[in-house]
């Protein structure tokens, strides 16, 4: 194919009418788009929309109970629908990389990442074997990891999440392929890490290489397609320039999606009721800020390190204060200690100094047997409901066990357990089912059911929505926003989401390396930031999206 | 293009899995027929425990010296013994001792292994500093030493100290087995109270006993019967292997083994003596292990 077109690449990707189906169950209806060299297209939608079937459809890797059909498929000029298992393979890795969303478990345990690159290498005879090991330190240190010589020996797990990601970008990319297929490859990552991804990708486009990039999180693309085709249940609902579909969608799908990113500008309005023109104001809520319930005074945790001697500072001298009715939101990235600080409060870790009040009282000083009749006070919503639910027991059982220790006798629980999944916005028969069976929007709204049962007085929330779909998460926040105003719970909000945190709280505390670098009123502490760190998090932060 | 598809990676395959919307399970089928020919036969075997009498009327103790070493025949289907004994008889009065020990000496494994287990996994987690992980290493150590001399011979070691016997040789070869069992109920107690639903029942204010007792014990147990089911089958050979050698009931009782180890001397000119006994030990070692391969599977699959 060497027909050119408007951007001026050829067309490494010619989809028209692709229509993929398992064991009879369609799930890709007649999709149509075309990718050209130096261009980035990026498929957007729910999970369940087909996005990853259609992009893995590109590489013949649907699975063996799919039937993929299609006018025309046809991947570096040729007709992919004739292609044999052996063409197949060269291409792969060869024409067109793919980059999945979990390093961890994409990479294979038992391999140092340098073995993985050199079998792409190889596979592809892209390099005299004498070559390999120089090559392979060489795309590493292309991806942007430090000490490349030192990292090529290491494996999987010896990396932190970010470098993972990068690792595996490296053998996606070891082969030069034309064309790079990242399935939600920032999905799970820090900001900075994922600006650092995004920028990688970038540097693609400009070498003249294809990018499809397939994500849920529209400020993502925002920042680097070119042009972004929205799909739901298997369907195009709309597609364009970037430009024109994030700045002006015309389909009222585009319009939600977008109007369910939270940020700045959504604070106080309905995230999942929004339409493009207006927002519908949530139900006031009052801080009362002269009653503080929390109080964390100096608070210190150091865990032995794996390597003897050295210790690590999880929480190093962090203070703050949670007013009634308020949200408190803690930011940072991963290992900046906000989960340990969310455990000291939950009195699930004793700090090793400082001290956690509870309206006035001690809270972290008391022994397990005194917290046990004040704790349900202090409620819990983790990030992975599904683990934390009894894996055989039902929801009506997951929810009745918070009010366990008020000692509501059994009919009196089973009743308040069906009028919470109601107050959550589930129908009461899911409380004989399991919860595994449920979907995950699903699931977070029984895990907030089950922290709302023994009426606390804080819910302590570790990154409750980061898991979910936007749409999802939208319905959530919106969730946790009408409760808290309905019953004046205070929340402790960790995330490492800053669009979530300046949606939902009323004030921040920004964390690094245990330590508390910035805090202060949500609005002045993201518009005015005085911290360099800051400042840094919030430059990372992918051009909004918010203004539509 | 599917019959392309097809050769495509597994892995593929199960990631694409969580991806679709899911669709009817296509294995609704019944059980295999090996499964089915299994589980009648064992039914019969359960059967001949409780209820011999439904199958023979003959007394499997009754000695007929002059109908000694018959062949099969319509009057004695498996033939004679040396002693003029049926055979049939012996056969099916014997499953109640081979099948009764087998169960008894894995009923032991379990409940012994299962405390022994919990007992190291929880007090590494529930007592403070070096005494919990004191305790659990030294349990550790002790299933490593049961285990590492060969099973038959440690029940060899355990018959000779206590004695030959029926209840002896059930103790015997259920203490070889508790090792297995005792380190995966440890390493699912591990797992279970690192459970992020363990934690939680904490932040509810439960007690560590209601918590052991609602969320430890029930999800670590459900390993249990799968590993029992297929052990069954070894500790019913491991039985009549003791019982050939001598160790477990002594003649004249009807246990497959002894019946065994009686016709060897006869072998030659008598072959039915021995292969009989033979063919319903392996059959019933088939059976057990096929039935519990099968409920492995299904649990298997009830979690996916």
């Amino acid at each position: 194919m060497t027909t050119r077109n408007p951007t001026g690449g050829r067309e490494l990707v010619t989809v028209r009418n692709l229509r993929v189906a398992f064991d009879d169950t369609a799930v890709v209806h007649g999709v149509s788009f075309t990718v050209h060299a130096g261009e980035c297209v990026a498929l957007v939608g729910e999970s369940g929309s087909g996005k990853s079937v259609t992009a893995r459809s590109l590489v013949g890797l649907t699975g063996a109970r799919s039937t993929v059909t299609a006018d025309a498929l046809e991947i570096d000029g040729r007709d992919a629908l004739r292609l044999t298992t052996r063409e197949w393979r060269r291409l792969r890795g060869g024409f067109a990389g793919l980059v999945l969303q979990d390093a961890l478990v994409s990479l294979d345990p038992l391999r140092s990442i340098g073995a993985e690159i050199r079998e792409v290498l190889r596979t592809h005879h892209m390099v005299p074997r004498r070559a390999e090991l120089a090559r392979a330190v060489e795309l590493l240190a292309s991806v942007g990891i430090p000490q490349p010589e030192l990292r090529i020996a290491q494996y999987a797990h010896q990396l932190s999440g970010g470098l993972r990601q990068r690792a595996l970008i490296a053998s996606a990319l070891a082969a030069d392929p034309a064309l790079v297929i990242a399935d939600e490859p920032t999905t799970a990552l820090d900001v900075t890490v994922q600006k650092q991804i995004i920028d990688l990708l970038g540097a693609r486009l400009d070498d003249g290489k294809g990018v499809l990039l397939i994500s849920h999180d529209l400020a993502v693309v925002a920042d680097i397609a070119d042009r972004v085709i929205v799909m739901k249940n298997g369907r195009v609902v709309e597609e364009g320039e970037t430009d024109a579909v994030l700045g002006a969608p015309r389909h009222d799908y585009t319009r939600q999606l977008l109007a369910a990113i939270p940020s700045a500008s959504s604070r106080g309005t309905y995230l999942s009721r929004a339409t493009a023109t207006d927002r519908l104001p949530l139900p006031a809520r009052e801080a009362d800020r002269s009653r503080i319930v929390l109080s964390a005074q100096g608070l210190h945790k150091t865990f032995a390190s794996a390597r003897r001697g050295s210790e690590l500072h999880a929480v190093d001298d962090v203070s703050f204060e949670l007013a009634r009715g308020e949200v408190l939101g803690i930011v940072g990235e991963s290992g900046s200690g906000k989960s340990t600080v969310a455990n000291i409060v939950l009195g699930l870790t004793r700090p090793d100094a400082g001290e956690v009040r509870l309206d006035g009282q001690p809270w972290s000083a008391l022994n397990e047997a005194q917290k046990r009749p004040v704790r349900s006070r202090l409620q819990f919503i983790s990030q992975d409901p599904l683990s934390s639910f009894d894996p055989r027991w039902t929801v009506e059982r997951v929810i009745a066990e918070s009010t366990l220790v008020l000692g509501l006798p059994a009919a009196e629980a089973r009743d308040r357990a069906a009028w919470l999944l109601g107050r959550v916005g589930l129908d009461t028969a899911l409380l004989t089912r399991h919860p595994r069976t449920l979907s995950g929007g699903q699931r977070q709204r029984v895990s907030i059911a089950r922290a709302l049962a023994p009426e606390p007085d804080i819910i302590v929330c570790d990154e409750p929505a980061s898991a979910l779909d936007v749409s999802v998460q939208a319905q959530v926040l919106d969730l946790l926003a009408e409760i808290q105003a309905d019953r004046g719970t205070s929340l402790l909000f960790v995330s490492h989401d800053l669009g979530v945190v300046h949606h939902v709280s009323d004030r921040v505390l920004v964390l690094k390396d245990g330590k508390v670098v910035e805090s202060g009123d949500v609005d002045d502490v993201f518009y005015r930031p005085q911290a360099d760190y800051t400042k840094k998090l919030l430059a990372s932060l992918p051009t909004a999206v918010s203004s539509a | 293009m599917t019959d392309l598809l097809e050769k495509v990676k597994a892995d593929a395959a199960l990631a694409q899995a969580s991806i679709v919307t899911p669709t009817p399970r296509r294995r609704r089928r019944g059980p295999a027929p090996s499964v089915l020919v299994a589980g009648a036969f064992v039914l019969v075997l359960l059967v001949a425990v409780a209820l011999p009498q439904l199958f023979t009327s003959v007394d499997p103790f009754r000695t007929v010296p002059t109908d000694g070493l018959k062949p099969p025949s319509a009057e004695h289907w498996f033939g004679t013994d040396r002693l003029g004994r049926d055979i049939f008889s012996r056969v099916v009065h014997g499953a109640r001792y081979s099948i009764l020990i087998g169960l008894s000496a894995t009923a032991i494994a379990v409940v012994a292994g299962s405390i022994l287990g919990l007992i190291a996994g929880l007090s590494g987690r529930l007592i403070p500093g070096r005494v919990g992980l004191l305790v659990d290493e030294t349990f550790g150590r002790l299933f490593d030493v049961i285990s590492s001399f060969p099973g038959v011979l440690l029940a060899m070691v355990v018959v000779t100290f206590a004695g030959p016997g029926v209840q002896n040789i059930a103790v015997a070869i259920g203490i070889a087995s508790i090792p297995m069992y005792g380190r995966v109920v440890r390493s699912q107690t591990l797992l279970v109270t690192r459970a992020d639903f363990v934690t939680h029942a904490a932040i509810y204010g439960r007690s560590r006993a209601r918590v052991v007792i609602e969320h430890v014990l029930p999800n670590v147990l459900v390993a249990i019967p799968v590993l029992a089911a297929i052990d069954v089958g070894a500790s019913i050979l491991a039985v009549s292997g003791l019982s050939f050698l001598g160790l477990g009931p002594q003649a004249p009782i009807p246990e497959w083994g002894v019946m065994l180890a009686e016709s060897r001397d006869v072998l030659r000119i008598a072959w039915w003596g021995g292969v009989f006994p033979g063919l319903f030990i392996t059959a019933s070692v088939i059976a057990l292990t096929v039935l519990g391969r099968a409920l492995q599977r299904h649990i298997d699959g009830r979690k996916s």
